[in-house]
């Protein structure tokens, strides 16, 4: 990044010029992204919705992409800068490690993140924010890690669960009450894929399991064993599970009381 | 102010010429075969932490000899301009060919330029197709020139020799055990017909390999995985020995590409010499 600010900074997000502009730019947003820790590893979902206003400007957008191999980020907020972001994050950790020969350790990747985010900040004040999640797989400490950041780049290590976006607080409320630490990979993947029911539940810029496109969120999972997407059909088998269940109990399942 | 004494052009460039080849075979060779799945690269190198292969981009390589920090500039060069492609275009517009052509500007303009001593160092790139015909390796010598290359071949210190024994024995087609026993059987011959055995400690071998699911195709294959493919392949070659009535036949069929192999190589072994 350093390098590309020196040989070709109009390539870089951060160093354009901003347009005098009064008021919100209109620009699709994406919304809700989930990530969950279970044993062996951490889950990292994102529903299909982008919103522009109003107006559902994507049905069926990606949101959640592999930064490396250990390590996945999911984004909320403006999507043409999200996915900028997102490119640029790969493209940097990919040259750190071709140049130097080594991996960047999951810290010093969740940390030029922040520094990313914190460079989109003028945009973020003109109502152009991006607001990723961030979660991998620490080798060096062999357990999975999830790190959620605000517009300033604030960085914060999460345990257990965390979300982002503006369905965020409906989905976190949902895995408090789901959340388990001995969770399997399959229990993790369902608990994402019922947080993202609730938040698309409350919250009208999030999209639930469309089942007529089959339109199904994003499930990725980050292992010991690198990065993996679940399938279309595995991610529908889920789903479709949930939406089952819904149809007897349209607010899910409930906890115990005491 | 004194007149430096006249030096004819030719004598000059010959003189630089003489200068990088010196510094180059002083060094250990690297060869680069094709296999039936990829393009394999096998160095001769005891050291874990300076790389005479790396991996450029998703499915480029790159493999030298020569000055350490000389071609690690290089490297490191090459990694920007294919991720500044990449980053400004789009991943498949990064490729071998382009990379070489800045590689030969660069050795060319700095072999030729008066102010600089000559880069000792020798360079390989290749990349990996689809399917082993788009599989491309370019072989650029320290005064810029590009030399196209199919099949095999070796830079370094005893690299003609070292060519001319693949050239006769690599064929298409091969598995990575075969090609990986090949190259380390060339590397292990020296200068005086002698034989020395190279341990898996002594080998840097990588691979771009196009089976991988992953985008970028580059595998460096170390420690156990490495020792195990070379004790397969010395078990398979005694096997074979046993049983020379199936060898003669299958080296009977191998025999046509086994010569057209080696008379492109010493085609393209000319040019280098014509330089000098």
């Amino acid at each position: 990044m350093d390098f590309l600010g020196e040989h070709a900074p109009d390539l870089l997000p951060g160093s354009r010029p901003l347009p005098q502009f009064q008021g919100a730019i209109e620009a699709p947003h994406g919304t809700t992204i989930v990530a969950t820790s279970f044993q062996g590893g951490v889950v990292l979902a994102g529903d299909r919705r982008a919103t522009m206003g109003n107006v559902i400007a994507q049905r069926d957008i990606e949101k959640v992409f592999p930064a490396d191999e250990y390590s996945a980020v999911g984004i909320a907020g403006t999507a043409g800068l999200a996915v900028e972001m997102v490119k640029l994050f790969q493209l940097e950790l990919e040259h750190f490690e071709k140049v130097e020969g080594a991996q960047l350790s999951l810290e010093g990747k969740a940390n030029r993140l922040s520094t990313m985010i914190r460079g989109n900040l003028g945009m973020a004040m003109q109502g152009l924010a991006v607001v990723p999640l961030f979660a991998g797989w620490d080798v060096d400490r062999a357990k999975g890690r999830i790190f959620s950041y605000d517009v300033t780049g604030g960085r914060s290590e999460e345990h257990g669960y965390a979300s982002t976006g503006s369905g965020s607080v409906f989905a976190r409320s949902a895995l408090k009450k789901l959340y388990r630490d001995d969770f399997t990979e399959h229990q993790a993947a369902t608990a994402v894929i019922q947080a993202l029911y609730d938040a698309a539940d409350d919250d009208s810029a999030t999209g639930g399991p469309d089942m007529g496109r089959r339109i199904y969120p994003i499930v990725t999972v980050i292992t010991d064993e690198g990065f993996k997407r679940f399938t279309d059909a595995e991610v529908a088998e889920i789903a479709r599970a949930v939406y089952e269940r819904r149809l007897e109990e349209p607010d899910g399942p409930r906890a115990a009381l005491l | 102010m004194s007149t430096p004494f006249y030096v004819s052009p030719q004598q000059a460039m010959a003189d630089r010429a003489e200068y990088a080849r010196k510094g180059i075979a002083r060094g250990r060779s690297v060869v680069v075969l094709q296999y039936i799945d990829g393009v394999v690269f096998v160095a001769e190198n005891p050291s874990r932490a300076l790389h005479k292969v790396s991996e450029i981009y998703d499915r480029i390589a790159f493999a030298a000899v020569g000055k350490y920090n000389e071609f690690e500039n290089l490297r490191i060069g090459g990694v920007r301009y294919a991720d500044l492609r990449g980053y400004t275009y789009d991943r498949e517009d990064v490729t071998a060919r382009g990379l070489a052509n800045v590689y030969a500007q660069t050795l060319g303009t700095i072999f030729s330029s008066a102010a600089e001593k000559p880069y000792e160092v020798e360079l390989i790139v290749a990349e990996v197709g689809e399917a082993p015909e788009d599989d491309q390796i370019y072989r650029l010598p320290h005064d810029g020139s590009i030399v196209d290359e199919h099949g095999s071949v070796a830079v370094g210190g005893n690299a003609d020799q070292i060519s001319s024994y693949l050239d006769q024995r690599h064929r298409d087609g091969m598995t990575l055990g075969e090609a990986l026993k090949l190259a380390v059987d060339s590397l292990s011959r020296d200068n005086n017909g002698g034989e020395r055995t190279l341990t898996a400690e002594q080998l840097e071998v990588a691979t771009l390999d196009r089976t991988r699911p992953q985008q970028r195709k580059f595998k460096r294959i170390l420690g156990g995985q490495l020792s195990r493919l070379l004790d397969e392949s010395a078990g398979a070659d005694e096997s074979a020995a046993d049983a020379s009535g199936d060898a003669d036949g299958t080296a009977d069929s191998a025999a046509p590409d086994a010569t057209k192999d080696a008379s492109d190589g010493t085609k393209k072994e000319q040019k280098p010499k014509d330089d000098a």
